[in-house]
């Protein structure tokens, strides 16, 4: 009871200080807040993406493609297979019809609003009647659905944000095609929403497609249907396809890209936190010796060795508290939010999303400034606690 | 050069306080050389991309294909010296995490085009009489311990072969080198093979490389050639190569203006360490440096000392970190094909040298400045 009640007074008395130290101090505070900063943000470009990917897919619908393409830009479905797969058990039907879709992906270049001399690889997602209703997520937020059977079209939210002319009332110009745009939508922040929407057939005639698609996304009765639904289909020998859940096929699309920026963020992160420590252990150093008079006083009058010890570590931790509260804190401010986009390579085509600082990565950011300040305090605090403590009272 | 003792003696006065600005200033070189590595790798190359050689693309967007007509009529342009063309084949080798480069050209215009892919005689010789014949980067070969002789099955992502089935097989018949900057991960192999067994797409590239014998010229060939294919089921888009890498490079976000905010923070960061450090070991001693002027040094020889000081410190723990960055480089790309080129660039060596040279100088300045101007009898009285 005593060594606790010990302890927090000279805690309280080192914490008191600080502001007399304040250059000192600020160095160790600068250095834990700047590897926060840099390791939350790494990390939360990671996080955004991988969000994005994941809210773009649902384990209630079923992506068909052709057996061995890795997406859907190397998929292929002719319309004849489109009519046999509509045929398979496990799809939901709405009246007699089919809750399933046939859709193509043509990628056009268009430049971005932050670089506008440089092209982008937009996707243009051709839909038939039934995309719509599939995708419960789906809601146009300005303008109208375009109309089928003609030259409109509707952009993702997202889409509009990064590339030029996605207004409504705009007209998007590729190769000799013009489309006009009549509508935003949005679609829970998923990848669609980095998407143009088309009539299929006006796609298919704009690039020469014949009556070809690229997958065919369906609903299913419930979640558990897929099994019955895969296997009719892979066991049907007038088809050679593939079939995954929307969401387990949009998650493993983010695999590659969000553990490089974590395997870099992680990295630099684990350097700067060195270079932080030395930082902490000399300020942490320097704390100890202008103070080693008083620490020497407060043993000869019988604060037991360990107080120190404690008092020195948990400074050196609050230190590592301010630092990891103001990184953290600038990390959310600076990005949070911030709406950039970015090349999914298994598609080619763009990617927006946002930057997400999580309350995770903050919990991550702030333990890891209390390590580095446990660290950083370790010696200094064994150096004042051994202080030999006449050759201390004789100092200066 | 007498007072180098002196200085020296200065330096290792608190032996403790030193090693660790040194640390910290090791660390923040070997970031700085990591990260500009980085920044080169995510660029592609931008920089060594011929002025020579431009690229002609689909008008809508790269993955859609040209017809193989379109090489006759490039190759006939005056100031065309080689005219040919890739298409990109994106094959999987066992699995789709091993993702590298495949794709199919023509042997003999392909290596004229790109002089800086080694390859030995006989095994230009001998991709010339094997159509099934293959070349490999030397990295790829190693990371997948491929042979030359050896027979390597893809799987087809794009371009399914005609007989049935998902799988094509290719013979090593060459392994190429090159310098730092040269990608040695990607595949290249005959584009006849191909063609002739695929089941759909016959007579279609991806895109064509065009060789011109004057750079000055790539401006007005490029619009003649969109012009040539103007109005055509197919128009063209024409780049410079370097143009198009760039562009590519921009498609994958601005890593660039990421990692040198990064780079930024953290020599701040490391820079301000320093500054404070040095700040304090002059102003504990303050009284010496009075003594030293009443010796008779004068305001600018104690600048220089206090100056020397901070640079030795900055450019001795930044040369070895920068030196541990380049080894480290020299290591390799640890991601395994992710960043297939993996070097220190030259430029940003000599950036690192600046940088050391500025935080020595913003270090000891300060300082330095104000024990230049310390009045002796204050100095003395103070202690």
């Amino acid at each position: 009871m005593q060594w606790i009640r010990q302890t927090f007074a000279v805690l309280a008395l080192n914490v008191r200080t600080i502001p007399q130290r304040l250059s000192s101090s600020g160095v160790a505070i600068v250095g834990i807040a700047g590897v926060v900063v840099v390791f939350v943000s790494v990390l939360s470009i990671a996080a955004g993406f991988a969000a994005a990917m994941q809210s773009s897919g649902s384990p209630d619908r079923a992506l068909v493609m052709r057996s061995g393409a890795d997406s859907e830009m190397t998929s292929g479905l002719s319309g004849v297979d489109v009519d046999v797969i509509k045929q398979a058990p496990g799809i939901r039907r709405d009246g007699q019809a089919p809750l399933a879709a046939a859709e193509l992906v043509v990628i056009i270049d268009l430049p971005k609003i932050t670089s506008p001399d440089a092209p982008a690889n937009v996707p243009v997602r051709g839909i038939g009647p039934e995309s719509i209703p599939l995708r419960s997520e789906f809601s146009i937020v300005e303008g109208r659905m375009f109309k089928f059977g003609t030259n409109e079209v509707i952009a993702g939210r997202a889409a509009k944000g990064q590339f030029v002319n996605l207004n409504v009332g705009n007209t998007v110009v590729s190769g000799q095609n013009r489309w006009d745009v009549v509508g935003i939508f949005e679609s829970d922040g998923g990848v669609a929403e980095t998407e143009i929407w088309i009539d299929a057939r006006t796609l298919q005639g704009a690039y020469r497609r014949g009556n070809t698609y690229q997958s065919l996304l369906a609903r299913l009765e419930s979640r558990d249907s897929y099994d019955a639904f895969r296997d009719w289909l892979t066991s049907n020998p007038q088809l050679n396809v593939s079939i995954r859940r929307e969401n387990e096929y949009y998650a493993s699309q983010s695999q590659a890209l969000t553990r490089l920026i974590r395997t870099i963020g992680f990295g630099i992160a684990a350097l700067m936190g060195i270079g932080a420590v030395f930082g902490a252990i000399l300020t942490m150093y320097t704390a100890v010796a202008t103070r080693a008079r008083e620490i020497a006083t407060l043993r000869a009058l019988g604060f037991n060795t360990g107080s120190v010890l404690v008092s020195v570590l948990a400074e050196s931790m609050v230190l590592g508290l301010i630092g990891g509260t103001i990184g953290g804190a600038a990390a959310y401010l600076a990005f949070n939010g911030y709406q950039t986009s970015t090349m999914n390579f298994q598609t080619f085509s763009q990617v927006a999303f946002a930057f997400r600082v999580t309350p995770q990565l903050l919990a991550m950011g702030l333990f890891y400034a209390l390590l580095m300040g446990l660290i950083g305090g370790l010696f200094p605090a064994i150096r004042a606690a051994r202080l030999p403590i006449p050759v201390a009272l004789r100092e200066l | 050069m007498k007072f180098l003792p002196l200085i020296w003696k200065n330096i290792w006065r608190r032996k403790f306080r030193t090693v660790f600005t040194l640390l910290s200033i090791f660390i923040a070189f070997v970031l700085f050389g990591i990260l500009m590595t980085i920044r080169y790798s995510f660029a592609f190359g931008v920089e060594i991309a011929g002025a020579d050689r431009l690229v002609l693309i689909h008008k809508v967007s790269l993955i859609m294909p040209l017809p193989v007509s379109y090489q006759a009529r490039l190759q006939q342009t005056k100031g065309v010296e080689v005219a040919t063309h890739q298409t990109w084949f994106g094959g999987i080798y066992q699995d789709p995490s091993n993702f590298f480069a495949n794709m199919a050209v023509e042997p003999e215009p392909f290596l004229k085009i790109y002089p800086e892919f080694q390859l030995p005689p006989e095994q230009i010789q001998a991709w010339r009489n094997d159509r099934q014949g293959a070349i490999v980067g030397r990295d790829i070969a190693q990371r997948f311990g491929w042979k030359i002789g050896d027979r390597v099955p893809l799987t087809a992502a794009i371009w399914l072969p005609k007989g049935g089935g998902t799988t094509w097989e290719f013979n090593i018949v060459g392994i190429y080198d090159g310098g730092d900057t040269v990608d040695k991960t990607q595949m290249f192999f005959r584009y006849d093979y191909l063609d002739e067994n695929r089941a759909r797409g016959q007579g279609q590239v991806g895109w064509y490389v065009v060789k011109i014998s004057d750079p000055a010229q790539a401006v007005d060939l490029s619009r003649t050639f969109d012009e040539m294919f103007a109005n055509s089921a197919a128009e063209t888009k024409t780049t410079t190569e370097k143009g198009f890498i760039e562009g590519f490079a921009k498609q994958i976000g601005d890593i660039g203006s990421i990692v040198i905010a990064i780079s930024s923070t953290v020599l701040v960061m490391f820079g301000l360490v320093a500054a404070s450090t040095m700040a304090q070991s002059v102003r504990e001693r303050t009284s010496e440096l009075a003594v030293l002027k009443t010796l008779g040094f004068t305001g600018p020889m104690i600048l220089t000392l206090v100056l020397a000081e901070s640079l030795f410190i900055a450019f001795t723990g930044g040369l070895l970190g920068l030196g541990l960055a380049w080894l480290f480089v020299q290591g390799g790309d640890p991601t395994n094909g992710m960043l297939p080129i993996f070097v220190l660039p030259p430029r940003d060596v000599v950036m690192g040298i600046a940088l050391m040279a500025l935080i020595g100088m913003l270090a000891g300045l300060m300082p330095a400045i104000a024990a230049m101007r310390l009045k002796i009898t204050d100095a003395l009285r103070r202690t």
